[in-house]
C-alpha cells in the first residue's frame, strides 16, 4: 500500500471536514432517533407516515420544512448580534467533537488537557444564547436567556466536579489516558463512587442541553421558545435544534468516554477485544442517547427556583463529597 | 458619563447592593392574546419582577361572538346548534339547559329513553372534556406524554359519539322535546368499550402525573384558591370542588334522571393546583360509573316527546342550570311568546372561574402562572361567548 504523505495543513483540513460532516449528520440522526423513540413511547402516529416504510423520511421532511421558511429579523432586533448568535451557539458544539476518542487512534486531537477543554468549550454556547436573547428585543427571549445563563452556572459545577472525580481516578486530563485507565467502566468500578458520579454527570448534562425536566430556558408553554422565540427557518434550526442535538450527541460521547470505558469492551476479557473499539463505542453511545431520549417523555418540567435549589443544595454537595471520597480511594486503596 | 433617565449610576447601585436592598425594575409582560398556554385568545397583563409575578390581570373579550344577541334572531331549533359552540369541549352539554328551558316553558314531557340517552351523552362528553384538560395540564407542565395517551383514549368515545350524532365536535343532538334521533346499533357496545378502556388505563396515567415527584412539587401548595374566595367569585365545577366546596348541580338539584344513579362528588380540601387536577381526574371515574349505570337501565321507547310543529314558548321566564364539565351552566330564558327568545342570558362557568385568576396569581412565579392557568381549566369560547 503506497504511503500517503500529507502535510500538517492537509491533515487539519481533512479533520475539519470530517467534523463538519459528522456533527450535522449526527444531529440529524439524533433528531431521527428522538422522533422514533418518542413515537414509540408516546403512541405518536405522525412520525410513522412520511416516506412510507416506518416513516423513514420524517427528519428529512422536518428539515426541508425549516429550509423553506423565511428568514425573519425583527425590526427592533440588534441585527448583527441577532445574526451572529446562532453561530456563537453552534460552533462551540462543533469544537467539543475534537477530543472525543471513537477508537484508540480515532481522535482528532489528543490534548493533554482534554477534559478541561471539553468542559470549557461546552459552555461557550451560553454566550450565544445570551446574545440571542438580548438582541431579539423580546421579553420572553430575555427571560429565557437569563434562565439559561443561571442554569449554566448552576449545572456546570456538578459536571466539572464529576469529571474531576474521573480525572483524579485516572491521574490525567487526557481523554485517551482516562479511557485506558478504565479496565472496568468507571460507572462500575470503583463501586459506588463511579456510579453516583455518572448519575450526577447525566443530570448535569440534561440540564446543560436544556431538555426536560430542566428545559426552563425554552419552556414552550411558558416563554414560547425562550431565547429563540424570534428565530425562524435555518437560524432556528442551528441555534436550537442542531445545538440541542449536537450537545446531546457530544455529551453522550463525553459520558461514554469518562464513565463507560469509551472504546474498550465492557469487561476486560480478551475474546471481547476482537470486536473493534468503534463498535463498543457505538453501542455505549446508543445506550447513552437512549437514556437521554427516555428522560424527556417521562418527566414534567421543574420550576426555576426548584431547579436552582436542586443544583446548589443537592447536586453540588453530592459531587463535593464524591471528590473527597475519590481522593480517599486514590490515596488509600 | 451621561446616564439615561431612569437608569441609576454605578455608585447608587453599589450602595443599594451593600445595604442589602437592590431595587429592581418591574417589567410588564403581555401574556397573550396569542400564547401557547392560553389555548385561544386570552390575555394576561402580568407585572413581573425577575421570575416573580407581582400582579396579574386577566383581560378577556378577544373572542366575543355575541351569541346572546344572535340567539334573539333565531328560533329555538336553531339555537341549540348555536349555543353548542360556546364551550367547544363540552358542546353537547351546552345544548342541554336550553332544551330543558324550552321544554319546561312549553310543558313538554321528555320520554325516559331520551332522558337516559341525554345523561349518557353528557357524561361521555364530560369524560372527553376532562381527558382533554388532563392532556393540556400535563403539556403545560412540560410533560408531553399524557397528551398523546389522553388523545388515544378519547378516540373510542369520540367515535361512538360521532356514530350517534354525525359530528366530532359540534353534535347538535339535543332538541327541545328530546333527541334528534335514536342512537344507532352498536353505539352501546362502542361507548362502553371506550369508557371501560379509560377506566382500565386511567390509574397508569394518574401515576404518570399525580405520582410524579416533580409534578407534586410543581402543584402542591401552588395557586391556592381559598374556599371563601371561591364562593365570592361564584366559582363552580371541578375548581370549586378542588377548594372543598361540595357543590354539584347533578347531586344538589338533580335534573334529567341523575337522581337514579349512584355516584360521588369528588372534593379536595386544599384548593391548590394538585387538588383541582385530582378532582378532575376522579370525576372521569364517576362519569364512567354513571354511563355504565345508565346503559344498564336504558329503557326502550321513543326519543322525542310530543312537540308542536312550531316550537313557540309561551310568555314567561325561567332559569335552568346544569352541571357542565367546567361548572354550573345557567340559562335565563325570557319569552314573549314568539318563536324566538326575547332574551337569553347565559351564565357560563369559565367566565366566573377565570375572574378569580387575578387573586390566585398574585405573588407567584412565572412558571406557577402557567401551572395555575392550566389548572383553571377554562375554555376561551366559554368565557366570551
Amino acid at each position: 500500500m503506497p504511503e500517503i504523505a500529507l502535510t500538517a495543513w492537509q491533515i487539519l483540513l481533512v479533520k475539519v471536514l470530517v467534523i463538519l460532516t459528522i456533527v450535522p449528520v449526527g444531529a440529524l440522526a439524533g433528531g431521527y432517533a428522538e422522533h422514533k423513540v418518542m413515537a414509540h413511547l408516546q403512541h405518536r402516529l405522525g412520525p410513522m407516515y412520511p416516506g412510507g416504510f416506518h416513516g423513514w423520511a420524517t427528519t428529512l421532511a422536518d428539515g426541508l420544512k425549516f429550509l423553506y421558511k423565511e428568514d425573519i429579523v425583527p425590526d427592533a432586533a440588534d441585527r448583527k448580534v441577532f445574526s451572529l448568535a446562532p453561530a456563537a451557539i453552534f460552533v462551540p458544539v462543533l469544537m467539543i467533537y475534537l477530543v472525543i476518542p471513537i477508537d484508540r487512534n480515532l481522535i482528532v486531537e489528543d490534548l493533554d488537557v482534554g477534559i478541561f477543554y471539553l468542559l470549557a468549550v461546552g459552555s461557550i454556547s451560553t454566550i450565544g444564547v445570551l446574545m440571542a436573547g438580548w438582541s431579539s428585543a423580546n421579553k420572553y427571549a430575555l427571560i429565557g436567556a437569563l434562565r439559561s445563563a443561571a442554569q449554566l452556572i448552576a449545572y456546570e459545577l456538578p459536571i466539572v466536579l464529576s469529571a474531576a472525580v474521573v480525572a483524579m481516578y485516572a491521574g490525567s486530563l487526557s481523554v485517551i489516558d482516562i479511557v485506558e485507565k478504565q479496565n472496568f467502566p468507571f460507572a462500575i468500578w470503583p463501586p459506588g463512587i463511579g456510579l453516583i458520579a455518572f448519575l450526577v454527570f447525566t443530570t448535569g448534562a440534561v440540564a446543560e442541553m436544556t431538555r426536560v425536566p430542566f428545559d426552563m430556558p425554552v419552556a414552550e408553554s411558558e416563554i414560547i421558545t425562550g431565547p429563540f422565540t424570534e428565530y425562524t427557518g435555518m437560524r432556528y434550526i442551528f441555534s436550537h435544534m442542531f445545538a440541542e442535538m449536537g450537545h446531546m450527541v457530544a455529551f453522550a460521547g463525553i459520558g461514554v468516554t469518562l464513565f463507560l470505558g469509551g472504546y474498550k469492551p465492557i469487561i476486560p476479557w480478551s475474546p471481547l477485544e476482537v470486536v473493534p473499539g468503534v463498535i463498543w463505542f457505538g453501542l455505549k453511545f446508543a445506550l447513552m442517547i437512549f437514556l437521554f431520549l427516555w428522560i424527556r417523555p417521562t418527566f414534567p418540567r421543574v420550576r426555576e427556583d426548584q431547579l436552582q435549589k436542586f443544583a446548589w443544595k443537592f447536586l453540588i454537595p453530592v459531587s463535593l463529597v464524591l471528590v473527597l471520597a475519590m481522593g480517599a480511594w486514590v490515596l488509600y486503596v | 458619563m451621561a446616564v439615561a433617565p431612569g437608569v441609576r449610576d454605578a455608585s447608587e447601585v453599589a450602595e443599594e447592593i451593600s445595604s442589602g436592598r437592590l431595587v429592581t425594575e418591574e417589567m410588564l409582560l403581555n401574556v397573550g392574546p396569542q400564547h401557547p398556554a392560553t389555548h385561544g385568545v386570552f390575555r394576561l397583563l402580568a407585572t413581573i419582577d425577575g421570575e416573580k409575578l407581582v400582579d396579574a390581570e386577566p383581560v378577556i373579550g378577544y373572542m366575543h361572538r355575541g351569541y346572546e344577541k344572535l340567539v334573539e334572531q333565531r328560533d329555538y331549533r336553531q339555537i341549540t346548534n348555536l349555543v353548542s359552540r360556546m364551550d367547544w369541549l363540552s358542546n353537547i352539554q351546552n345544548e342541554l339547559p336550553l332544551a330543558m328551558a324550552v321544554e319546561s316553558l312549553m310543558e313538554i314531557e321528555v320520554p325516559p329513553r331520551a332522558q337516559y340517552l341525554r345523561v349518557i351523552m353528557c357524561e361521555l362528553n364530560r369524560i372527553l372534556n376532562h381527558l382533554m384538560f388532563f392532556a393540556s395540564f400535563g403539556a403545560e407542565l412540560g410533560a408531553i406524554t399524557p397528551t398523546f395517551y389522553a388523545f388515544r383514549e378519547r378516540e373510542d368515545i369520540q367515535m361512538a359519539m360521532e356514530a350517534a350524532t354525525g359530528g366530532r365536535m359540534h353534535f347538535g343532538f339535543f332538541r327541545p322535546g328530546g333527541l334528534k334521533e335514536d342512537v344507532p346499533r352498536g353505539f352501546i357496545a362502542q361507548a362502553l368499550k371506550g369508557v371501560r378502556q379509560v377506566i382500565d388505563r386511567l390509574p397508569d396515567y394518574e401515576n404518570l402525573l399525580l405520582g410524579n415527584e416533580i409534578f407534586k412539587q410543581r402543584t402542591i401548595g401552588v395557586g391556592v384558591l381559598e374556599k371563601e374566595v371561591a364562593y365570592s367569585y361564584g366559582v363552580s365545577g371541578p375548581i370549586a370542588r378542588g377548594s372543598g366546596i361540595d357543590f354539584d348541580v347533578r347531586k344538589d338539584e338533580p335534573y334529567l334522571v341523575y337522581d337514579q344513579f349512584d355516584f360521588q362528588v369528588s372534593t379536595a380540601p386544599n384548593g391548590d393546583c394538585f387538588d383541582r387536577f385530582w378532582v378532575l381526574v376522579h370525576e372521569v371515574v364517576e362519569s364512567a360509573k354513571i354511563v355504565e349505570q345508565a346503559f344498564e337501565g336504558l329503557p326502550s321507547g321513543p326519543v322525542m316527546g310530543k312537540v308542536p310543529r312550531v316550537v313557540q314558548a309561551p310568555v314567561g321566564e325561567i332559569y335552568v342550570r346544569s352541571e357542565n364539565s367546567l361548572g354550573e351552566l345557567g340559562m335565563y330564558l325570557i319569552s314573549d311568546g314568539d318563536r324566538r327568545p326575547y332574551r337569553l342570558k347565559i351564565r357560563t362557568p369559565s367566565y366566573n372561574n377565570v375572574s378569580a385568576l387575578g387573586h390566585v396569581l398574585r405573588d407567584t412565579f412565572v412558571s406557577d402562572m402557567i401551572a395555575i392557568l392550566g389548572s383553571f381549566f377554562f375554555v376561551l369560547g366559554d368565557i366570551d361567548r
